[in-house]
């Protein structure tokens, strides 16, 4: 029964801005080996989940269970030295330093011994940013950013990795491509991924399993594939949202 | 139905005009930077003139009544006068001033945004200014350690009527390049904007002033403890200011600078208050002092007492402690806290989402930055050999911030030009008393106006470089994160 333990879990879980409510008891596992993915509409509080399992805001009540540890009420620091590693909403890359050293403070948590075989990995998965090592990461365009930031959280060798929108402002064939990258980092080396995301379709076509989140709470949860076949979920966020709008 | 309603609240969002067009055009390029503007097109000297013209003509309209006409009190009523030399001359000024600065400063775009007076300065290497020192640095470092070291004996040798004067500027400017090192640790690399840095400065001056008068301390006895208390000042700063960012944290760092000066000020049984402490010892060197008599150092070496020389040892202490501040921020920047600090100005974010503890990073930066605060102003009291909390004004905060800024932020070559540069400047200018702030502003508009980003805004990758970037960091935009 011990493999059937989720690697990270969230029970009830309860965020707040000031006195404003933002998750409403929140219960999300993720299982050791899957790719989770959560959707939701604008506002929903998707990426507040995610800043809260990073401690940014705490939860002000409900359990956050890492790799059987309570991490509810660790700070940021500590919770993301844990082997868990967050590529945040926005990219937020390192602009006046290089993409080596972006690189490298990804592996600020390491001891450094691996830091030359993590390097050729990354470069592996992402051979654009090889080219690019010397180059500002402000002078990147958004896809080499978006790689950059999933590639400096692989530095740190995480078990979990958190990815929050990543194919935020991109083009499709990017946002495949970064897809693509998740699914074989997941396939070969079972990286366990927690997803949130917008672009419902992509997301959900990548998850083994999906969270639907409606207002601070999660309103359906499933397969990937069940996700993508309920009228529910094709009609808010894979046909544009209009029919919601029309009720 | 539905359609029709959304389509018309979607354009009831945008107002029209040319500022959502340029909003809609940035977003188009996915705020990436480097976002640059349409260039004009046309001859840059037509363009120019065309300028300096538009210009002229707002301000002939503007000065027709200001200075073309003139009323004055008069037997039965308001006399009118005309002046029209004036009304033309401030004309001609202002056209004559707008093609200068058009053509020397802010370039045509066409050329990459280049100006003329910046171009004349790189066209002999064909690399960018920046790049230029940058790749340099280390020579030209080198240079001016050596040129440093040698400064006194040239003066004693070559000025001997105003050898005391020469090397007590010399001092000065490398007592500012120290605070402008110290500070830039704090602003330049972790990018907390810090108004109030005079206060460890004055933390630095009086933890010796007061250990002289009531334990009988030595200077090199004092030195590490008033950097070790300037730098708990530091912590103590740091703490409540931990959740600050950008302006809120300059106001706290500014209240902060002007509530020691006033302890020190109000506190007068302790401090003495506005009558300050004299009597401050002069540093020995090895237990010698540099005085009158053949037990002292002087005498030993077999020359004839001269002040010069007390002031020539002066130079080499600071000369010395600024070197080690300068290595101290060199070794740290390849350390990973340097590293962190940096990240921290870049994105606060970002960093915590990597781990990185913010709240130690920051408390460091302040910590690290106060202690050579320390140092200097320990150094400052034994020179002067009387301190009051006239010295420690915000007037300092601000010439030591200002050189950081003009230097360019995080660069250490950049705070010892502007240091020579203001504070030389300042000296150079002394005759010109009422004349000497008007000059100071001057230069920094001027130089605000060139280089925007300080005179070296290159910030040199700490990582090993098999190959230099093609563009360099003053082209990247800044993160958000501060």
């Amino acid at each position: 029964m011990t493999d059937k333990m989720p690697l990270l879990y969230m029970q009830g879980v309860e965020t707040y801005y000031g006195n404003i409510i933002a998750l409403r008891g929140v219960d999300v596992a993720v299982f050791e080996g899957e790719i989770v993915t959560l959707i939701g509409a604008n506002g929903a509080g998707k990426s507040t989940l995610m800043m809260t399992i990073c401690g940014n805001p705490q939860a002000r009540s409900g359990q956050i269970v890492y790799d059987g540890e309570d991490i509810t009420h660790l700070p940021t620091h500590e919770i993301m030295s844990r082997s868990i590693a967050q590529s945040p909403e926005g990219r937020r890359i390192f602009p006046r330093m290089t993409v080596m050293e972006n690189l490298q403070m990804g592996a600020m948590l390491t001891d450094g011994a691996s830091f030359d075989r993590d390097l050729e990995r990354v470069f592996d998965l992402f051979p654009r940013l090889k080219e690019r090592q010397h180059q500002r990461g402000g002078t990147l365009s958004g896809g080499e950013q978006q790689m950059l930031a999933i590639a400096r959280a692989l530095m740190s060798k995480p078990r979990l990795l958190l990815l929050d929108e990543p194919s935020l402002g991109l083009a499709p064939m990017v946002v495949k491509q970064i897809f693509q990258v998740i699914h074989d980092l997941n396939r070969d080396e079972g990286l366990t991924v927690f997803l949130v995301e917008q672009n419902a379709f992509h997301a959900l076509r990548l998850a083994h399993r999906g969270y639907v989140m409606v207002n601070g709470k999660i309103t359906m949860t499933g397969t990937g594939a069940e996700l993508l076949a309920r009228p529910e979920v094709r009609a808010a966020y894979l046909e544009g949202g209009r029919h919601e709008a029309a009720e | 139905m539905s359609d029709i309603n959304q389509a018309g609240s979607a354009e009831e969002h945008q107002a029209p005009g040319a500022l959502v067009e340029w909003e809609q055009r940035v977003a188009g390029y996915g705020g990436e930077p480097p976002f640059v503007e349409e260039p004009e097109y046309g001859s840059p000297i037509v363009l120019a003139l065309k300028d300096a013209a538009i210009a002229a003509g707002i301000a002939a309209a503007l000065f027709l009544f200001f200075i073309g006409f003139r009323t004055d009190i008069n037997l039965g009523g308001l006399e009118l006068t005309t002046r029209w030399q004036a009304f033309g001359i401030s004309i001609v000024a202002v056209f004559v001033g707008r093609l200068a600065f058009r053509m020397l400063f802010w370039g045509s775009r066409q050329k990459g945004g280049r100006s003329l007076a910046t171009r004349a300065i790189e066209s002999r290497k064909g690399t960018p200014l920046s790049e230029h020192f940058a790749r340099h640095s280390g020579k030209v470092g080198a240079f001016a350690l050596a040129a440093a070291i040698v400064y006194p004996i040239v003066i004693l040798w070559a000025f001997p009527l105003k050898d005391k004067q020469f090397i007590d500027l010399g001092i000065l400017v490398l007592t500012y390049i120290m605070l402008g090192w110290g500070l830039n640790i704090v602003v330049g690399l972790a990018g907390l904007l810090d108004l109030g840095y005079v206060a460890f400065y004055a933390v630095g001056a009086y933890s010796f002033a007061l250990f002289a008068q009531y334990f009988d301390v030595g200077f090199w006895f004092a030195l590490p403890v008033a950097g070790l208390l300037a730098a708990c000042w530091g912590i103590i700063l740091g703490f409540p200011v931990l959740r600050l960012r950008g302006d809120y944290l300059a106001i706290v760092t500014l209240a902060f600078g002007e509530i020691i000066r006033i302890v020190l000020l109000n506190w007068y049984t302790f401090t003495g208050g506005p009558d300050g402490i004299s009597g401050i010892p002069d540093p020995t060197f090895f237990g010698l002092a540099f005085a009158r008599g053949d037990d002292n150092l002087p005498g030993l070496l077999g020359l004839k007492y001269d002040s010069a020389y007390k002031q020539a040892y002066f130079f080499y202490i600071i000369l010395l402690l600024a070197m080690i501040t300068n290595f101290v921020t060199m070794r740290l920047r390849k350390l990973p806290l340097g590293r962190a600090w940096e990240a921290l100005r870049e994105d606060e974010i970002a960093c915590r989402s990597l781990g990185i503890n913010t709240t130690n990073t920051k408390l460091t930066a302040f910590a690290i930055g106060a202690m050579f605060g320390g140092f200097a102003g320990s150094f400052f009291a034994t020179r002067q050999g009387f301190i009051s909390p006239e010295s420690f004004t915000f007037m300092e905060s601000a010439l030591i911030l200002a050189i950081v800024v003009l230097g360019g932020l995080g660069s250490q070559m950049g705070v010892v030009i502007a240091s020579i540069v203001m504070i030389g400047g300042f000296e150079l200018f002394r005759d010109l008393a009422e004349y000497r702030m008007l000059i100071f502003g001057l230069l920094m508009v001027i130089i605000m106006v060139w280089r925007p980003r300080g005179l070296i805004a290159t910030r040199d990758p700490s990582a090993i470089l098999k190959q230099r970037q093609s563009i360099s960091a003053d082209m990247v935009a800044q993160g958000e994160g501060h």
